[in-house]
């Protein structure tokens, strides 16, 4: 998609540095948490890698099918456009946490955004 | 649908089934215990690496990985694979050369390798009856350091811990696997503090990390906190204050979780609350969990929202091989 954010961002070891502080304010977020308990950590911290590497355009095999199957059971849960918000706020801070430029952190939320009827299966 | 080649058959592997389910589903026998990517004790070698999800390789060591062993019980969502060997033959005989008991229910066992033997302080073994069952026990000993040395707790009607407390003598010889796990010391960096968190014999390993790390002249703060339901549960609780008498940056804390201590020698609560009440802020700490997996899970997820990074964080969780979780 779009590899050249991806190596701006810093590739690979950008989403290493971001997966620990994005993945515990995720966790620590009462909106959303109740959607990331009960799975093992270790599985979960390399599905939030892949969630990364997807939101800075890095190379990956996700449909925008994959999207929709893979939050399915999460809507079927309540998964609204308010989960979605929070997800990407606090992506938002985790990169800004990082000092990611905010041209860079807009070029994110619009990736995430292009995506958003699929997670939330519309 | 992928396809498994395993000793000379071709086995389909359905949606959502583990390599390991899909290889008994068709009648293999193949030797497993945890089911959960934690023991080892089903570790198979693909002919190469490609094909296997990361998840198949955790706990693996980086050689390992490379030369494609992977643990087919957490393997799902593979390409076809060819396995080329499982771990059956890397078995090294021992001798037990002492047996007593650290409390009426913990026995500790003293076994002296046939052979050379590498481990690192903190990795566990596969004990091999001459039946061919196998449990998991963790080295509490330093290699180079005399005999190995485990901590066995007697569980009701245990098929293994009941034999090692009744059947097996000092003299017998039984077989242990090649040392596997990750729950070690790391001298990256000798000022990092470390909390150690144990409920019952998850005490051994932490053990042989705690004594690794001062062999090795760690100079951060080491918290050492062990729990148990009772105090008569708790065990080398003289060895341990010695040790915090001894080294300057060890603080040893004994907890229990049911009844009250009378002199205040033991903190009151369950461990993991114990030591989060004590140390509410865990950034830049490294962090060893090791015991029972409630525990272990609801703690790993607690350091880390504390702050501990999650490559900080060891997890031994001794995941029972009759109570797949
Ligand atoms: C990586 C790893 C390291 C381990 N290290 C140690 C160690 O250093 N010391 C040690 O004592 N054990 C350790 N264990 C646990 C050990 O491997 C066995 O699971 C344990 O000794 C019970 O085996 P058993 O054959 O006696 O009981 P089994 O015959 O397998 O089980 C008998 C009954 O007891 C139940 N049961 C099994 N384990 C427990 C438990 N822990 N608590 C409550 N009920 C249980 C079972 O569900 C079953 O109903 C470790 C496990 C793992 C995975
Ligand atoms: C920008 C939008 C999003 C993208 C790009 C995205 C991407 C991903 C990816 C790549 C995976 C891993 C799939 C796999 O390999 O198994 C995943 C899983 C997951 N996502 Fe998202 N996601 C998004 C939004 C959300 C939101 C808003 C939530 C909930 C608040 C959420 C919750 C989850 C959960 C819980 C899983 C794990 C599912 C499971 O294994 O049970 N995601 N997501």
């Amino acid at each position: 998609m779009n590899a050249s954010l991806y190596n701006r961002i810093g590739g690979e070891a950008a989403v290493n540095a971001a997966v620990d502080i994005f993945y515990r304010k995720v966790l620590a977020d009462n909106r959303i948490n109740r959607f990331f308990t009960g799975v093992d950590m270790d599985g979960q911290a390399a599905k939030q890698k892949a969630f990364l590497k997807f939101a800075f355009g890095g190379p990956n095999n996700y449909t925008g099918l994959d999207m929709r199957k893979g939050h399915q059971h999460l809507v079927k849960q309540g998964l609204n456009d308010s989960h979605f918000d929070a997800v990407v706020e606090n992506l938002a801070t985790t990169l800004q946490e990082l000092k990611v430029p905010a041209e860079m952190i807009n070029e994110v939320a619009a990736i995430a955004e292009s995506v958003r009827n699929d997670v939330l299966d519309r | 649908m992928p396809v498994i080649h395993f000793q000379g058959r071709a086995f389909y592997q359905l949606a959502d089934e583990t390599v390991l389910e899909c290889l008994l589903r068709q009648g293999e026998s193949v030797a497993c215990a945890c089911r959960s990517g934690v023991c080892q004790t089903c570790l198979m070698r693909a002919d190469s690496p490609d094909g296997l999800p990361a998840m198949a390789q955790q706990g693996l060591k980086e050689g390992q990985r490379l030369r494609g062993y992977f643990l087919p019980c957490i393997c799902r969502g593979n390409d076809d694979l060819t396995i080329i060997e499982s771990d059956r033959d890397n078995y090294c005989r021992v001798t037990v050369t002492s047996k007593s008991h650290l409390s009426p229910t913990v026995v500790r066992l003293q076994l002296q390798p046939q052979q050379e033997f590498p481990f690192r302080a903190g990795q566990f073994v596969r004990v091999r009856r001459p039946d061919g069952v196998e449990r998991s026990y963790s080295l509490s000993s330093l290699p180079g350091d005399g005999p190995l040395e485990l901590h066995v707790r007697q569980v009701p009607g245990g098929e293994m811990s009941g034999w090692i407390a009744g059947t097996l003598q000092v003299g017998d010889a039984v077989e242990i696997s090649e040392a596997c796990g990750e729950c070690c010391y790391s001298a990256d960096d000798r000022m990092q503090p470390l909390l150690l968190v144990a409920t019952g014999t998850g005490l051994a390993p932490l053990l042989g990390v705690v004594r690794d790390a001062l062999a090795q002249h760690h100079q951060g703060p080491i918290k050492l906190f062990h729990g148990a339901a009772s105090q008569q549960d708790l065990y080398l609780l003289d060895e341990l204050k010695a040790l915090q008498a001894r080294a300057a940056n060890v603080d040893y804390f004994p907890c229990v979780s049911d009844g009250v201590s009378a002199d205040g020698e033991f903190r009151q609560g369950r461990v993991g609350d114990v030591a989060l009440n004590e140390l509410p802020t865990l950034q830049g700490w490294r962090v060893y969990l090791s015991g029972n997996p409630a525990m272990v899970q609801e703690m790993k997820m607690k350091a880390y929202l504390a702050g501990a990074s999650l490559q900080h964080i060891h997890a031994d969780p001794f995941v029972s091989a009759s109570r797949p979780m």
